[in-house]
């Protein structure tokens, strides 16, 4: 199947998210979509899948234009779009998910679509229990749901929205070599968007690029990383460094302490953080990283065990109390539990700074206008937040952060952002610790804990593990830190 | 069996019938994640056209149809105000009912404990001379067996069925449906109709069955106690008939002892249902089923959470638009 994207544009109010964008994609190849945080990758991806009609422009699918209503319309003629949040029923079994959306009369034949499943999963090498409920899955198991689902239903045409953000390196490999044998073996184009330009190297054969709206490169792989980079933000971008600084007095202790993670139970874990210090929390998701964090922030209960904010037990209070001693946690869950879904970014920035009855719209819409500036937000006062891009609503989190921490607990601080707005973040994080601020972070790169940890602490089946001489090893230490994760001893 | 006793449980199963109605209906039309909260006035008001036009014409079939229509129309409004207009659903629904609850005391001035409408009593052959089960449950009334009809037949399609699978994924995540080809919005439509259109049985049931005659007293308040029940059935079909005998049953042991205590207790025993309804909602709210499981051998442990599940649709009250056409 071919197909080609003629003249795309769509516009959103004044903003041309995309402009007149022309792309081609032949069978059996692998693509990837690349560009900054903004530059309307998603837009033309919906479009092309039927979530969203374009103001102008036509898709043909080999030579024959097509017009597409709804995504079900895209999905019939082979085109199939993967979200980064998979979109399913949570709290329906596997099995139902897969048979949701199939049109084979009154009764659902069980036993058919089961066998169907199962099949397709083999087939990729995925393993998938149909009758778990899906809401006990990894977002990995929940991709290869969707990806099974959307290949029994025909699709030649398999578009993945920041696929590899959220799983683990096992399902990310196993996500790549399916994809690499359904293009070769069966003719299946792929189109990959992604930030993470060692994906885009391990699985693309060609790249496209936009920028503003606008393509601005088509080059075949391999092609150098920093070329892509230069075409992506219009310049190239140093690497990322840490540099010295000083350690202050303890600001954070947890003494055994025992929790409950999704899956299972974290036991006896002890550590200390002196402010200036920057420690990674590295782990399969689902390993308890998270709620440990959320723990240190008052948010969840302890089985046992006790944490310290500067000496002070931390248990009993709650999060309004430890953000007034300097502790500020960041959830990943961007819409879910960081942002509010309709409220504009200057309301957003007049909720943090709640002091006084009324509201000082003035100084809250100067305020947001001076964050928008200094942390390069792409919107404005009065954008409700959900019309941000992902990179930028990361942004905007990160630009919530009152001044003045003491401790930072962030979870996945940088996902969905692209290579330059994941250093300005961290350049932004560092600052705060410079300041004298510890950070704690969790993040699924396993690159990005390496750059920035001073120390990491690996969780792995119910063990947390302190990691002191990462850089000390002679090995490779992203290499070495997978092999903690996954439960090998070094 | 004792014969009172049997008397006593087959006066339950019929007295529950309306309730049964209303709530499975509103069951349905949640589970595709919109909240009719007119319940209770579109009872009343339905209840007084059914009577109405069954006595006019002198035909239960009419009368029935006249019920069901009203409610109906007035789900409708409810759903063409949310989908349409994006009004809030609680607050539409909440007029509604004092609405149609004001709009039946007017209109059923004429009609306050006027004629009496013959019961329609429907003994089933066969099925009825069964020893206890067939007095309890075969020889009762025509909205009696809808009833019945009602539980077996939601729990069968919510549950067994393709379209039942769809129906709950519009409720819990309208966007996932959306994406495997579902037109949600028109579901919607359809099944807060369908919902609708069992309310308006039950208040059928109501001046056509178990008061044969027209009087607001009955019936007011009873739409408020199926909304309660929807909740405490957890949005399951036999959880909630369950919910709703339970209550009829308390309220007809309330009625046979009336006569030998005080006042006060009667009333304290009225407020029994809801009491143990709070304590059950409470027992399924998380920590304390988890501190509940813990001292119970771990087996048991995961049929005990699917029977006491207890979760709303995710989407439910929500707007679906599909996001970037305008
Ligand atoms: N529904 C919408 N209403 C208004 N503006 C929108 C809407 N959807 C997207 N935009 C805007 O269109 C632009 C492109 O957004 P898009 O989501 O396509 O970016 P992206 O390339 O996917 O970025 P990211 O890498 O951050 O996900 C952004 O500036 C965004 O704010
Ligand atoms: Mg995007």
């Amino acid at each position: 199947m071919h197909v080609e994207l003629k003249d795309i544009t769509k516009t959103f109010g004044t903003l041309r998210a995309n402009d007149s964008l022309t792309l081609s994609f032949a069978e059996g190849r692998i693509y990837a979509l690349l560009g900054e945080n903004g530059a309307g990758k998603s837009t033309l991806m919906k479009i092309l899948s039927g979530y969203q009609p374009p103001d102008s422009g036509t898709i043909f699918i080999d030579g024959r234009a097509v017009t597409f209503q709804t995504p079900a319309d895209a999905l019939q003629c082979g085109i199939g779009m993967l979200h980064q949040d998979p979109l399913d029923v949570p709290n329906l079994t596997v099995l139902d998910n897969f048979m949701l959306g199939r049109r084979e009369g009154l009764l659902p034949k069980r036993k058919a679509a089961r066998q169907a499943l199962t099949a397709h999963a083999t087939r990729l090498g995925f393993e998938i229990d149909p009758f778990r409920y899906v809401d006990s899955l990894t977002i990995g198991e929940r991709q290869q749901l969707e990806i099974v689902r959307l290949l029994s239903l025909g699709a030649r045409l398999l578009i993945l929205d920041e696929p590899t953000t959220g799983i683990s390196a096992e399902q990310k490999h196993m996500l790549f070599s399916a994809l690499k044998r359904l293009a070769a073996e069966e003719g299946m184009t792929v189109i990959l968007v992604s930030h993470k330009l060692e994906d885009v190297a391990a699985l693309c054969q060609e790249v496209y690029v936009l920028r503003g709206g606008k393509l601005v490169g088509h080059r075949h792989m391999p092609t150098p990383i920093d070329e892509l980079v230069t075409l992506m933000f219009g310049q190239s971008l140093p690497r990322p460094t840490r540099g010295a600084h000083n350690l202050g007095a303890e600001i954070l202790r947890a003494e055994s302490v025992s929790l409950t993670a999704r899956r299972l139970t974290v036991r006896d874990l002890s550590l200390s953080v002196r402010s200036g210090e920057v420690i990674g929390l590295a782990g399969l998701d689902g390993s308890g990283q998270s709620d440990f964090l959320r723990a240190c922030a008052g948010l969840q209960p302890l089985n046992g065990g006790r944490i310290l904010i500067a000496g002070v037990p931390i248990h009993g209070k709650g999060y309004a109390e430890l953000l007034r001693m300097g502790v500020a946690y960041a959830p990943s869950g961007r819409l879910e539990e960081g942002l509010v879904d309709g409220l504009t970014l200057s309301e957003h920035f007049a909720l943090t700074t709640n002091n006084g009855l009324w509201i000082n719209w003035r100084a809250a819409n100067a305020l947001a206008a001076r964050q928008i500036a200094r942390y390069n937000i792409r919107g404005a006062p009065h954008s409700p937040i959900q019309t941000l891009s992902g990179g930028n609503q990361q942004r905007t989190l990160i630009a919530l952060l009152p001044e003045n921490l003491r401790l930072l607990l962030l979870e996945d601080p940088t996902r969905g952002l692209d290579v330059e707005s994941t250093a300005w973040v961290w350049q932004q994080l560092l600052a705060r610790r410079d300041q004298g601020a510890a950070i704690l972070f969790t993040s699924p790169d396993l690159d990005e804990i390496v750059t920035y940890s001073d120390r990491v602490l690996v969780f792995c089946e119910g063990r947390a593990t302190l990691v002191e001489d990462l850089d000390d090893s002679a090995r490779n230490p992203a290499e070495r830190l997978g092999e903690l994760i996954g439960g090998k001893r070094t | 069996m004792d014969e009172a006793l049997v008397r006593t449980l087959a006066d339950i199963v019929k007295v529950g019938a309306p309730i049964v109605l209303a709530a499975i209906g509103e069951t349905i039309t949640e589970r595709g994640g919109v909240i009719n909260l007119s319940l209770d006035g579109s009872l009343v008001l339905s209840a007084l056209v059914a009577f109405v036009i069954g006595t006019g014409t002198g035909s239960v079939i009419l009368g029935t149809l006249a019920g069901i229509s009203v409610g109906l129309v007035i789900a409708l409004i409810v759903a063409v105000c949310s989908i349409e207009l994006k009004l809030s659903q609680v607050a539409v629904g909440f007029v509604l009912t004092l609405l149609c609850r004001d709009l039946a005391l007017f209109l059923g001035i004429p009609y306050r404990n006027a004629q009496v409408f013959p019961a329609t009593f429907l003994p089933i052959p066969v099925l009825k001379d069964i020893p206890t089960i067939g007095p309890i449950f075969f020889n009762q009334d025509l909205f009696t067996y809808l009833s019945f009809i009602a539980i077996g037949a939601a729990w069968w399609w919510l549950f067994r069925t393709k379209a039942g699978l769809t129906l709950r994924a519009i409720g819990e995540r309208p966007q996932a449906a959306f994406a495997r080809g579902v037109n949600v919005n028109a579901m919607r439509y359809l099944y807060t109709a369908v919902g609708g259109g069992l309310v308006g049985l039950g208040g059928a049931a109501y001046t056509l069955g178990v008061l044969p005659t027209w009087s607001d007293t009955g019936i007011a308040g009873n739409g408020w106690i199926a909304l309660a029940i929807v909740i405490f059935g957890g949005w399951y079909p036999l959880r909630v008939a369950f919910g709703v005998y339970l209550v009829a049953g308390l309220r007809t042991v309330v009625t046979n002892v009336q006569a030998q205590v005080p006042p006060q207790v009667v009333e304290l025993l009225n407020a029994l249902p809801w009491l143990l309804m709070l304590f059950t909602l409470f027992l399924v709210s998380g920590p304390y089923l988890d501190q509940l499981l813990r001292i119970l051998p771990p087996r048991l442990h995961p049929p005990i959470r699917t029977i006491l599940r207890a979760r709303p649709p995710s989407a439910l009250g929500t707007i679906f638009e599909q996001e970037g056409r305008h």
